[in-house]
């Protein structure tokens, strides 16, 4: 790994926030009325809130020294009126506040939904799928929370703290040192809680994701664990993973535990000095004594004001690194995408022709597939074999354009397909993956995924020739029985039959099969691979296999050996010339069979 | 396909969010216990060690709390002193302000408070102690619970049920530990201290400032239920779309070329509508708590001022009386928001611990033969005797199935996928004991040996090669980790993986990582290969590659295995005709039960699923023989 020097890593970070927080502020934009709504209504909150202690005062100084009821009731009556003022613009701005930050998740999730539609495989290989779920899921969730959590407590605070400082001071000048003093302190305080506390708290989620690896590992590898009898072995890394957790969470919650004790410390050690100090000045006749009283509740909001900012200054980070990988999302443009004078195509005939194409993964070293040139008609099979890694999925996965060729071109009936229309594209190949893979609905609605109009009759019909009508026989609901979510339950070979049926009912001039016989036992492979000859016709047929068997009948069989082709021909003719296609035909089947 | 990898960052302690914003969630509904009085005497019982020491910080946390309570009302007295001083003044009674008893006073209060602080953290410090003993032990218990179970019980459970016993519910058992039991305390001593406070400065006081408490616990209780209803109906359109989320973009691809995106994006947009629908109104009520328990504190507030300043006139109470009412009127409404939610806390964590000590309590392996026994130098004579085998008593898959292997001698276990060929390999390893009859290894029931003797004589390569977060070298290694370097090197040698080694960055240095994409899967299963032959086994079991690993790897793992099987008795799951053909006994497998057995000839003789198998391979080949 390039070590990367840590000062980059936090500009990084600060500019992948700061361009957040303008991104923030543009998804605010149709909110923005409400936004300052609710600013002026937590204004008008916090004059509420600050002025009862001064009809407190009030009441003390003019109520009970002349002994005038009266007075306090009047005064009581108002207080009840600014209270419940209060509590009315609170809970608006709790309103808004949702509303805002609901609506801009909403909106949020949408682009950011609409932008990984776009993506072609290369981004999603960047970002791995799993990664991309959390972003689109939790990840917004976290911002949704932090937005609410601006909204309420970071304008809050500080007209709360502004607007008690200036009470305070207009209450008494002399006694502001004491405002600052409390201040200060209490800075130094949650200061040193960062300064101890969050290097640890970032450690905590390396030393958990540590233990769950072994964990993790301990699981998917039981069997081998017990058959070489490393129990013990296995007991003593989880320990030890278990132990640096313990002890950096112990040090952290000890640590926290002494927040409280001395934020109340500090805020009733302050309450006492203003009594002494106030008592002198009273005595002075400097202040009365309401005022003294109402100055103490001051100093109290500032400093409850201050812990509110101190405290979403903690959250504003967690919250900040989802919206930086929100963010990362976002900013990434598709690699693939329709060009500016795209065609459509009226009548695919099915011609392919690669022609020269080289294939570099992004960001990798090496081509992955060099010069692969080869032509493939209607009614023609052409298979593709070769080792792992030989490049055959890839060289498939450029004809649905889930990557571009690198150089070179891959021509459909003699059109470069990055000039076609990408949905004219992909409208007339039949594509079945290595996985199955299914949507949650219905087998009918799984089937008519690629033709909305297919008659119930041709469904079957394509279910005939995948071996799926069995599938759907043994069901009660036939075509109506569910499909959870990821296809869940149904086994891997059912699905792999389905979605080749799904394939069928499309009508597609090619078929592109990668590897989608191998969860299927030999039988059902054979029988499948009967019916669809007989039943694709004039289509074009291409097949990456690993049973030579699936390959062996194919028109033209195409050798890949580290992305080069190395051999070309049928059968008969590739067993006399090509080493590398005769070694994978002995690894699989015996002399006497082959002959 | 899930995202666990990346989890949300909400894993880290609750502890800063404890304090003064504790009740600030308006209380998430949890899950309950299904028994929540017999969890919580389990987890009693559990914690039974430290009942001294949490009595120490029961008594503490009051302490503390009752400490900081007699605050306001020695502050109230200076106050009341000033004021008398200067109402005397006032009067012309010539009565001054007496600064020595308010001196006093206010020395004992700093003392109190300093007294109160040192106490709470006291207390924070020794509950983290101890929380995080048990915190420490209920993962250890978890962990080495999972090497005594039997594998069955892993069949029916994902790896994320148990993962997340560790880390989720163990963290909610360990937050509840250092923080809500404390919290309780101290909020109940809270609110119990402040009563009898105010009651010994002014009952009619009181009895003002408590008619907030029904409004305000009723307010609390409407909005947690109502916040719980709109929090679950978001939970789950949240789950609708997170499925819809996960389901896109794990079929990506399909999506793509059956021209799906607009689809995917229009239900993507119905679910988005839902969820903002629900997900507002649930935000909005949650966050309700706060704004709302601050009025109920201002309604208290007004109240004080009104009732204590016509008293304050009538001369019932003083004016620091009114000051400590105040105190008390905003330091008791945050323990109370405190304890509505406690019966939340406590259901949750009483979920949490169930599942963990369900997990701690389940059925362990079948107990070891009282009198072992014990083999000098292993045969590897295999026998099987009327075996009879089910995964549950109800459904027997291997119905009376009877073989001798002699020493030496390789057996081919075939059949389609499903079909159960890792049953009997279970069987032999013990993950699983037979329902009837018995497997006997150079004439003993391989029950009489300890399973520790029964699986150091046999090795193991799976096709799902399984290596941990370590070196080259001390993955090979684990198959015996008293082996020297050179050892290890040796045994890579003779599995054909030394070469490929060396060309790796780091050579046997290198780091196998989790994410695995440095080293292929054939390769891995090569490191397998060389790890058992490390450890020196009598008798092997392998699995064939199949699809996934490329043509010239593959005859690197069969030379390797070659190398591996000379002199040993093995069991082979086989793909590969070659292999099925050479061995000296055929398993046909059906069904989980073994339908056939005999050698190739023997069995294409007979006709039957072997045969069947044998000519589906190469059906489409026919036209062309024929």
């Amino acid at each position: 790994m390039i070590m990367v020097p840590w000062y980059h890593k936090i500009t990084y970070k600060v500019e992948r926030g700061l361009s957040f927080v303008t991104r923030l502020i543009k998804y605010s934009k149709p909110y923005i009325f409400i936004i300052l709504g609710a600013i002026v209504l937590l204004f008008l909150q916090a004059m509420c809130d600050l002025a009862l202690p001064d009809f407190m005062s009030e009441i003390i100084n003019n109520g009970i020294a002349n002994g005038d009821s009266g007075y306090i009731f009047k005064m009581g009556f108002e207080m009840l009126g600014v209270t419940i003022c209060s509590a009315a613009f609170a809970v608006t701005v709790g309103y808004l506040a949702a509303r805002v930050a609901a609506g801009m998740c909403r909106t949020l999730r949408k682009e950011l939904f609409e932008k990984v539609e776009s993506f072609s495989n290369a981004e999603f290989d960047k970002f791995s799928t799993s990664s991309l779920i959390t972003r689109t899921t939790n990840d917004i969730t976290q911002i949704q929370m932090l937005v609410v959590l601006l909204i309420r407590m970071m304008f809050y605070a500080p007209i709360l703290g502004v607007g008690g400082v200036v009470h305070a001071i207009a209450n008494s000048k002399s006694m502001s040192w004491i405002i600052f003093l409390a201040v200060i302190v209490l800075l130094c305080i949650v200061g040193f809680m960062f300064i101890f506390a969050l290097p640890k708290f970032k450690m905590i989620q390396t030393l958990i994701d540590r233990l769950n690896q072994v964990v993790r590992e301990n699981l998917e590898g039981m069997s081998v664990i017990r058959a070489f009898n490393t129990q013990q072995f296995e007991e003593q890394r989880f320990d030890k993973a278990n132990r640096e957790l313990t002890s950096t969470n112990l040090f952290v919650n000890r640590l926290m535990a002494g927040m409280m004790p001395s934020m109340m410390l500090l805020m009733n050690l302050i309450t006492v000095l203003i009594i002494w100090v106030g008592s002198k000045q009273v005595s002075a006749f400097q202040m009365d004594v309401g005022e003294m009283m109402a100055y103490m509740q001051y100093v109290m909001q500032i400093i409850m004001a201050f812990l509110l900012m101190s405290l979403t200054f903690i959250m504003v980070p967690r919250a900040s690194v989802s919206a930086a990988r929100i963010a990362d999302v976002l900013e990434t443009m598709p690699s693939v995408s329709d060009a500016e004078n795209a065609q459509s195509l009226a009548n695919c005939r099915g011609f392919i022709e690669f022609k020269d194409v080289c294939f570099r993964y992004p960001g990798a070293e090496e081509d992955v597939l060099h010069n692969i040139s080869f032509l493939s008609g209607p009614g023609q099979t052409t298979a593709f074999i070769g080792s792992t890694g030989c490049g055959k999925s890839t060289l498939l996965n450029l004809i649905p354009r889930f990557y571009d060729a690198t150089e070179g071109e891959v021509l459909l009936d003699g059109v470069n397909i990055k000039n076609i229309l990408l949905q004219d594209l992909r409208k007339n190949l039949g594509y079945v993956p290595q996985k199955g893979i299914l949507f949650s609905g219905t087998i009918g609605s799984n089937l008519i995924y690629g033709d909305k109009n297919a008659t119930e009759e041709m469904i079957l019909a394509a279910a005939d020739i995948a071996q799926a009508t069995e599938i759907i026989e043994e069901n009660p609901e036939k075509l109506d029985a569910p499909i959870a979510q990821g296809g869940t339950n149904v086994s891997g070979g059912q699905k792999q039959r389905l979605s080749i049926a799904r394939a069928i009912v499309k009508k597609p001039q090619i078929y592109i099969f990668d590897d989608s016989f191998s969860a299927l036992d030999f039988k059902t492979d054979a029988a499948l691979r009967a019916r669809l000859k007989n039943s694709t016709g004039n289509t074009t047929v291409l097949i990456v296999a690993q049973r030579i068997s699936t390959v062996m009948s194919a028109d033209q069989i195409i050798v890949l050996d580290q992305g080069r082709i190395v051999g070309k021909g049928t059968h008969s003719e590739l067993m006399k010339n090509c080493e590398i296609y005769r070694e994978i035909a002995f690894s699989q089947l015996s002399q006497e069979e082959l002959a | 396909m899930s995202g666990s990898r990346e989890k949300a960052p909400n894993s880290s302690p609750r502890g800063m969010m404890g304090g003064p914003m504790g009740g600030m969630g308006g209380g998430m509904p949890g899950e309950k216990a299904k028994n929540f009085k017999g969890t919580m005497a389990t987890l009693i019982k559990y914690t039974s060690e430290f009942k001294v020491t949490f009595i120490v910080v029961f008594v503490l946390a009051a302490c503390s709390s009752v400490f900081s309570i007699v605050g306001p009302k020695i502050l109230g007295k200076v106050t009341t002193k000033l004021f008398e001083g200067l109402m005397a003044w006032y009067a012309g009674t010539g009565l001054y302000t007496d600064f020595d008893y308010m001196g006093k006073l206010i020395i004992l209060l700093a003392g109190l408070y300093i007294v109160s602080a040192i106490f709470s953290y006291t207390q924070g410090y020794i509950m983290s102690g101890i929380s995080m003993k048990i915190t420490y032990r209920l993962r250890r218990d978890i962990s080495e619970k999972i090497n005594r179970m039997p594998l069955s019980y892993f069949d029916s459970r994902t790896h994320g049920e148990v993962l997340s016993r560790i880390t989720n519910d163990v963290d909610t058992i360990s937050q509840t530990l250092n923080q809500s039991l404390t919290q309780m305390i101290t909020s109940v001593s809270m609110v119990v201290g402040v009563l009898i406070m105010m009651l010994t400065i002014s009952i009619s006081m009181t009895l003002v400032t408590f008619l907030i408490l029904p409004i305000s616990f009723s307010l609390i209780l409407l909005i947690v239920k109502k916040s719980q209803k709109h929090f679950k109906t978001q939970q789950e359109y949240l789950g609708h779309i997170n499925g819809h989320i996960e389901e896109t973009y794990s079929g990506h691809n399909v999506v793509q070329v059956f021209n799906g995106e607009q689809d995917a994006v229009e239900k993507f947009n119905k679910l988005n509508n839902e969820l903002y629908h629900s997900a507002w109104k649930s935000q909005y009520l949650s966050g309700l708590m706060m704004p709302v328990m601050n009025a109920v504190g201002n309604l208290g507030y007004v109240g004080v001022c009104i009732v204590g300043g016509y008293l304050a006139i009538h001369k019932v109470i003083t004016v620091g009386d009114i000051q400590a009412f105040l105190q008390y009127v905003r330091s008791f409404l945050q323990p109370i928001s405190q304890i509505a939610n406690i019966a939340n806390t406590l259901q949750s964590t009483a979920a949490a611990a169930e599942r963990v000590f369900e997990f701690i309590d389940e059925d362990e392996e079948v107990p070891e033969s009282e009198n072992p026994a014990v083999v000098d130098k292993v045969e590897g004579n295999v026998e099987f005797c009327n075996v009879t085998f089910g995964y549950t008593k109800e459904k027997i898959v291997v119905h009376n199935f009877s073989s001798k292997i002699h020493s030496g001698q390789r057996v081919a276990i075939v059949g389609h996928t499903g079909a159960g060929k890792s049953t009997i390999v279970k069987l032999l390893m013990r993950f699983y004991d037979v329902t009837d009859g018995g497997i006997k290894i150079d004439g003993h029931d391989i029950r009489q040996f300890r399973r520790k003797d029964l699986r150091s004589m046999f090795g193991m390569v799976l096709q799902d090669a399984w290596l941990y977060h370590n070196t080259i070298m001390e993955n090979i290694r684990y198959g015996s980790f008293n082996a020297t370097d050179a050892q290890v090197i040796e045994a890579a040698k003779a599995a054909h993986c030394d070469e490929f080694i060396r060309s790796l960055p780091g050579g046997y240095k290198m780091v196998i990582n989790e994410e695995a994409g440095n080293i292929s899967q054939g390769q891995k299963q090569l490191l397998t290969i060389a790890r058992t032959i490390l450890s020196d086994p009598k008798i092997l079991i392998l699995d064939e590659a199949t699809s996934s690993v490329d043509t010239r790897t593959e005859i690197l793992i069969q030379k390797a295995m070659e190398n591996l099987m000379r002199n040993r008795t093995s069991f082979v799951i086989a793909h590969r005709l070659s292999t099925i053909r050479d061995a000296d006994l055929i398993l046909m497998m059906k069904d989980g039960n073994i339908v056939e057995q005999g050698n190739h000839e023997e069995l294409l003789k007979k006709g039957g699923y072997y045969a069947d198998l044998y000519q589906s391979q190469f059906a489409d080949r026919e036209p062309e023989t024929a």
